[in-house]
């Protein structure tokens, strides 16, 4: 406005005051000045609402052609009712496993593993299930923010245009990007391309749970014998779901049956696997690596170091990410001289790795940097304490952040841009051996992210350019053919990319360890990633918060994981929170006594404790990053402990460890099944006959349905408890409910200890319903709710459900879950994204009704059609529930008992197969296949 | 003859106006006193909370209550199993003494068939309140419908159904017919004309001709008859709840003696528990005599050793049947987490019984009252170790868990005693509580043998 003013129309204007000039302003706003500070979620919603219209105005306009390509059928036209299967590729640690998508009417319903894919060969673990839920979680980002105001995607881009004059002037000097561990060719092929363009700029990789193990590769189907320095290859890495296949393949009694040695100072899903655990400190694991190199000066080293002289070439011997270098090198050469390598090792050429983060700390520190690009990483929450991340971000001019959920590092920066979900939006991505992916969308972004793509685009000053170009470009870059859209649509479609299978993918950077000076302390700390939330990024993931950690059964909470004796010598109890000091920092924890643990080792599990994950994830557990520094990254010595007087209440799915002198799991050794193959299931009492009833036997013509579970190849990692959660519609009830004992889980995975406190051996039991043909749940229920089916299966019927209950008591399983109260709309499952993800082939139940595991009928029911359309048979493993579909060692198998050549009726004709407490004469149609030891006789009778 | 030599039945010096007087008095002339008013009050403010506890109950589901896998009975359970058994005794009394001519049961009856109605009244009421979805109860009932669904006839629970719906109808229609002649009294001697019209209702008619009365005494002879067997029945019923079930400490054919001695040792804890104030308060000594008390605790003593009797043949069917499942259990029961509820019970129902086999004991009211208290929290509490301790570990040590009651489950338990409070107050102040016809006749053949 000009100062000078000719005329006027109050006093007030005359004056110019305040309250005048907001008055023009509020009557003739210039843009988006009517919207308040405070955002409510509110007027969020009804300008959402408002924008969603308008976008509908312009939709006449044709939008691009992007195809995917549906993986098992191709139809005309999309069937309503008929699932709809995508081949893609979730990331885990950078690297790809591959995936099928089911989706019901344009809605991701429920992920499997890929059977071509290397790295899942059709298995999945609890991450990639929860992905699902991680979609469609409404507490994700949706809108780009800038400093703390909601803003455009548009601001953003005028924003980066300015910068991108100035790098072009200078070079690009100040500007630096900051990823995960990345392995997609697209986005590396982005990067290389901005560096190209800005030769001052540098790309900095930081991923919390990097190894520092070489590249290397197993092929734990081939080996007999098989060492294991604290490497838990079987449950985590990413190559865990083929290594645990290939060893269940080795494992089964049929053949020859590998034999397992751990050597470990903290229970692991592959130390429980072990025919011979041996508990040691991780310090001393470095020794005894070298004394299985070279001198063998102990007794077991030496039996262990003459088994694998009389397997060499047929045995691998595996250092854990954790340990150090040394260690890794001492592997290498005892693989090296036992012949193994190029038979059952194969180690991949160290590739050049990007910068890592401590040069971006110190180039931060000394003021070099203007702009950090920070693409889906959550550094102010999981750098390294020493670090300072968070203190550092406040300290750059423009931080740019992008992301799935407005997090601790959102919070700090500028400028945050809401990712897209993998199941949203076009990439690629690499497994672990090299193999490519194109990671396709199933799901239009359900809130207004951007992909990672796009954001790169953009600093390439090619923002219109989306996800799925600048994918499909690079990849007909790369397979440069004249039918690159057979090659693009074969591709899509089986979710490997065939020809593009390079040596290795890059091993992430590791931060340099530093020579650390030690304070003399007797106890030692020991980080570990966690089986549930992993780094922390799917703390707001409720399945995975409910979701038993396989060790502990603790749900809800990480603890602080210390052996009985050390307890004993400290004087603490399950629940006592300490204070856990380690160089200099320190973190309150509640403590958890594990037998099985190295006397003096206080194991943490990062990825709690987060402050700004969301409504599930936020406050949960403690955050155990607040130890980890960047000389310590998986602990070391130096840690004391402090009481504090204080409790927290743990709580686990599981009370009661032991077999009380029971048999529910049934071991045994390879050598007495051997020499007796019903040594094992013998021992047990035998099940009644079959006329010892009032009741006239039922006959089963056509099906009887039935599932064997090899407690054999089962590793305990529960990913059957959440493939049957996604699969069933099953609630999450919240920590309060399980401590009442009410978790909704269909399918559990028990755990026993057998042995002394020191060095338990643990034991674990898949248990869903057993679908006894004398089910003691029918007879009791008073209206008929749950009922035989002619098949043998035992039916919930929900709709007659009047919830007396009854036929829970009266299972001895404990298999049924109650609905005790309205389950399904708790406040972790907020309804308007989440109906979305709903198995429609799966009633939803209400409070007040009982529900249990139907050996995924509606799987059955689907099949059975089809075959009875097609006029055939059905053929065996044409069905697979839930569990045992995601079972990475196929230790669950179904099928039809009435046919002879069933795998489930051979499984069931096993001298293994026992029925868990048959002797209460309910014919359980789910049997187990005893577990079976191959102890070295060397150290069995030592 | 035999009686003469005990403490009298009735006091002497009474007839039949004296006797009549006496008990309409309570009704009709007496004012409304202070002391009952309070009690009512009290009574009725439990009943409140049960209220607000139910109706929470019903908005928010039983998850309210402390039940889960594996206990998913709990105190509704408990309490239904208490209350029936409370019930018996009113039963037991009006109809088994009435048919073995044990006279001493008249001036007792009419209380305690109204106690056995009002606790049937709570009892019935737990079942449905324990359904997870209670507004479809009517499933449970044989009806032909749409769905052409019946109730399943091989779980107990449906039996139970009937058992406890033929004991209402049996024991409302027993106590009614009782009830006749002295509503008929009450009508003649009511003073206003309004309450004349109410008791000339409920009177159905009755002038007490001769042909009324011979009628009355077949029809009331033949309820007797009717109401014995089911004396036997509804607790055997009940028990099958538990012993159909393959639960290590429920499994057990013991449990329809079991549960019926158990029923009427609480039951008569509860006659003792109302019959001593009772008499106390409306100076009814006179009526119901040390007498009365004394065989109230004789039965007492004599069913509560055979529950004790019942205790140590589970433990010693445990050993026998060298069955791991109810060993363990047994040993769990006495020494796990809920011993201290186990030993309560052994204290309660076997030890505090002991007391009983003294006759000063016996005849002192003031104890009577405390050890019958103290035996219906004994009887309460076994219920609750049978219910839960089973439950509690079964098969699968993986499946183990704990139970404990939430508040919501005190408040119901609390507030049902004062819904059965409530009944009995107003009960107390509207109907005659003993009954004035058998009382007559009692004072006549007491008066016609003395002479």
């Amino acid at each position: 406005m000009s100062p000078v003013r000719s005329h006027w129309r109050s006093l007030e204007e005359l004056a110019r005051t305040d309250a005048f000039e907001e008055m023009l302003h509020r009557e003739f706003p210039s843009g988006a000045s009517e919207l308040p500070n405070e955002w409510s979620r509110r007027q969020f919603l009804k300008l959402m609402g408002a924008s969603l219209a308008l976008a509908g105005a312009t939709s006449c306009t044709r939008q691009p052609l992007e195809r995917i390509v549906p993986y098992v059928r191709q139809p005309e036209e999309l069937i309503p009712g008929q699932p709809l299967f995508f081949a893609t590729a979730l990331t885990l640690g950078g690297y790809a496993r591959g995936v099928l998508v089911e989706t019901h009417e344009g809605r991701p319903t429920k992920i499997e593993g890929n059977p071509q894919h290397p790295a899942s060969l059709g298995a999945s673990d609890v991450f990639m299930q929860a992905e699902l839920l991680a979609l469609y979680d409404p507490e994700r980002s949706q809108a780009v923010i800038h400093r703390g105001q909601i803003s455009t995607w548009d601001a953003l881009l005028a924003e980066l245009t300015t910068a991108a004059q100035k790098w072009k002037a200078n070079g690009g000097a100040g500007f630096r990007l900051l990823t995960r561990h990345e392995t997609s060719p697209t986005f590396l092929d982005q990067i290389q391309r901005i560096l190209a363009r800005y030769p001052g700029a540098k790309w900095h990789e930081y991923e919390p749970l990097a190894g520092t193990s070489p590249g290397a590769r197993y092929h734990f189907d081939k080996a007999e014998v098989i060492v294991s320095l604290d490497a838990d290859f079987l449950s985590s890495g990413p190559a865990s779901l083929a290594y645990a296949k290939q060893f269940a393949a080795a494992r089964r009694p049929n053949g020859a049956m590998n034999r397992l040695y751990v050597i470990e100072p903290t229970p692991s899903l592959t130390g429980a696997m072990a025919d011979h655990r041996i508990v040691m400190r991780s310090a001393e694991v470095e020794q005894f690596a070298e004394q299985l190199a070279s001198g063998r000066e102990s007794k077991i080293a030496a039996a262990i170091g003459a088994d694998l002289e009389r397997t060499a070439g047929r045995c691998i011997v595996i250092a854990g990410d954790s340990q150090s270098p040394a260690v890794h090198a001492a592997v290498r050469t005892l693989n090296e001289t036992l012949g193994n390598v190029g038979v059952t090792v194969d180690y991949t050429p160290a590739h050049t790795a990007p910068r890592d983060l401590r040069e971006l700390v110190s180039d931060v520190n000394s003021g070099t940097v203007d702009t950090l690009l920070i693409v889906s990483g959550n550094p102010a929450y999981d750098a390294p304490a020493d670090f300072e991340f968070a203190k550092l971000l406040q300290t750059i001019p423009r931080v740019i952040h992008c992301g799935l959920y407005h997090d601790e590092t959102a919070e700090l920066c500028q400028w945050h841009v809401p990712e897209t979900h993998a199941l949203e939006s076009w990439s690629d991505a690499r497994a672990f051996d090299g193999t490519a992916t194109i990671v396709q969308p199933t799901i239009e972004p359900l809130f207004a992210g951007r992909s990672k793509h796009e954001l790169l685009a953009a600093l390439l000053e090619d923002a219109s350019a989306g996800s799925y170009d600048i994918v499909r470009a690079y990849w007909q870059k790369e397979q440069a053919a004249p039918d690159f859209e057979n090659t693009w649509r074969k591709a899509l479609h089986d979710g490997v990319v065939s020809a593009a299978t390079v040596a290795s993918g890059s091993a992430p950077p590791s931060i340099a360890a530093q020579t650390p000076a030690v304070p003399s302390s007797r106890l030692q700390l020991i980080i570990r990633a966690d089986e549930r939330v992993y780094d922390g990024r799917f703390a707001n993931n409720a399945w995975l918060q409910e979701f038993p950690d396989p060790l502990t059964k603790i749900v809800w909470d990480n603890a602080a994981r210390v052996s009985p004796a050390t307890a004993a010598r400290l004087k603490l109890e399950n629940g006592d929170i300490v204070n856990l000091k380690f160089r200099g920092r320190s973190v309150r924890a509640p403590i958890w006594i594990l037998p099985g643990q190295a006397d003096d080792c206080v194991t943490v599990n990062v990825g709690y404790g987060r402050t700004r994950a969301g409504s599930v994830g936020d406050g949960v557990g403690f955050n155990a990053y607040a130890l980890r520094t960047s000389d310590a990254l998986w602990g070391g010595a130096g840690l004391e402990i402090e009481r504090t007087g204080d409790t927290h209440e743990l709580v686990t799915t599981q009370q009661h460890w032991n077999m009380e002198g029971r048999d529910q799991v049934r071991v045994g050794t390879l050598a007495a099944v051997q020499s007796d193959a019903t040594a094992i299931t013998r021992t047990g009492e035998p099940p009644p006959a079959h006329d010892e009833t009032l009741y006239q036997n039922v006959a089963y013509h056509g099906h009887a349905w039935g599932m064997a579970i090899d407690l054999n190849t089962c590793t305990g990692c529960g990913v059957c408890t959440i493939a049957c959660q996604a699969e069933n519609n099953i609630p999450i009830v919240g920590k309060a409910q399980v401590r009442a004992g009410r978790e909704m889980h269909w399918i559990r995975v028990d755990r026993y200890y057998e042995g002394g406190l020191t060095n338990p051996q643990m034991l674990h039991q898949p248990v869903p319903c057993m679908h006894c043909e004398n089910a003691p749940c029918e007879l009791v229920c008073p209206v008929a709710a749950t009922v035989h089916s002619s098949e043998g299966l035992n039916q919930m019927v929900y709709n007659r459900c009047i919830g007396t209950r009854y036929c829970s008591n009266n299972c001895p399983y404990k298999v049924r879950r109650f609905n005790f109260l309205e389950y399904d709309a708790n406040q972790f499952e907020q309804p308007a994204t989440r109906k979305l993800m709903r198995n429609p082939d799966v009633s939803v139940r209400s409070r007040g009704v009982m529900e249990k595991c139907t050996y995924c009928i509606q799987r059955i029911n689907a099949v059975k059609i089809d075959a009875n359309k097609a006029n055939r048979p059905i053929r065996d493993g044409e069905i697979t529930p839930a569990c045992a579909q995601a079972c990475p060692a196929d230790a669950i198998v179904f099928g039809d008992i009435n046919d002879a050549n069933s795998r489930v009726a051979k499984l069931r004709a096993s001298p293994l197969n026992y029925g868990l407490l048959a002797e209460l004469n309910t014919r359980p149609r789910t049997t187990y296949l005893a577990k079976l030891r191959n102890p070295n006789p060397e150290l069995e009778h030592a | 003859m035999n009686a003469q030599l005990e403490e009298p039945v009735v006091a002497p010096g009474y007839d039949n106006a004296s006797v009549t007087k006496k008990i309409t008095d309570v009704v009709l002339t007496r004012p409304v006193h202070r002391g009952w008013l309070a009690g009512l009050a009290v009574a009725f403010a439990l009943l409140m909370m049960m209220n607000f506890a139910i109706g929470w109950l019903l908005l928010k589901g039983v998850g309210i209550w402390g039940v889960n896998v594996p206990v998913a009975w709990g105190f509704a359970i408990t309490n239904f199993v208490w209350w029936i058994g409370i019930g018996h005794a009113g039963t037991f009394i009006s109809a088994i003494l009435l048919l073995l001519h044990q006279d001493w049961r008249t001036s007792i009856n009419r209380f305690a068939e109204a106690m056995t109605l009002f606790a049937v009244a709570c009892a019935g009421l737990f079942p449905l309140l324990h359904l997870g979805r209670p507004w479809v109860f009517y499933w449970l009932l044989p009806y032909p419908d749409t769905m052409g669904m019946w109730p399943q006839w091989r779980s107990a629970l449906v039996w139970d159904v009937f058992a406890v719906g033929t004991y209402l109808t049996v024991s409302i229609i027993f106590w009614y017919v009782g009830l006749l002649p002295d509503v008929a009294t009450m009508r003649d001697r009511a003073a206003s004309k309004r309450v004349q019209m109410i008791y000339g209702i409920l009177a159905l008619g009755w002038r007490g001709s001769a042909r009324h009365w011979k009628r009355f005494h077949i029809v009331y002879l033949l309820l007797a008859g009717l109401a014995t067997p089911l004396v036997l029945s509804v607790h055997s019923v009940v028990s099958m709840d538990f012993a159909i079930a393959i639960v290590p400490g429920w499994h057990s054919t013991i449990f329809p003696p079991y549960f019926v001695a158990g029923a009427i040792f609480s039951g008569f804890a509860m006659v003792l528990t109302l019959a001593i104030p009772i008499r106390k308060f409306y100076h009814l000594e006179d009526f119901i005599t040390i007498r009365h008390l004394e065989n109230c605790a004789k039965i007492m003593l004599a069913t509560g050793l055979m529950v004790a009797h019942g205790y140590i043949t589970e433990g010693f069917m445990a050993w026998y049947s060298d069955d791991k499942f109810e060993i363990y259990l047994t040993l769990n029961r006495m020494f796990g987490p809920y011993a201290p509820a186990y030993w309560l019970l052994i204290f309660c129902n076997v030890g505090v019984n002991q007391l009983l086999w003294f006759k000063k004991i016996r005849t002192n009211p003031a104890v009577l009252f405390v050890i019958a208290l103290f035996i219906q929290v004994g009887m309460w509490t076994e219920r609750y170790v049978i219910v839960i301790t089973s439950l509690h570990r079964d098969f699968l040590p993986s499946a183990w868990g704990i139970f404990h009651g939430t508040r919501w489950d005190w408040m119901t338990l609390i507030g049902s005693l004062g819904l059965f409070a409530s009944l009995f107050f107003l009960f107390l102040r509207l109907l005659p509580a003993i009954s004035i016809s058998e009382m007559r006749d009692l004072v006549h053949k007491k008066s016609e043998s003395a002479r």
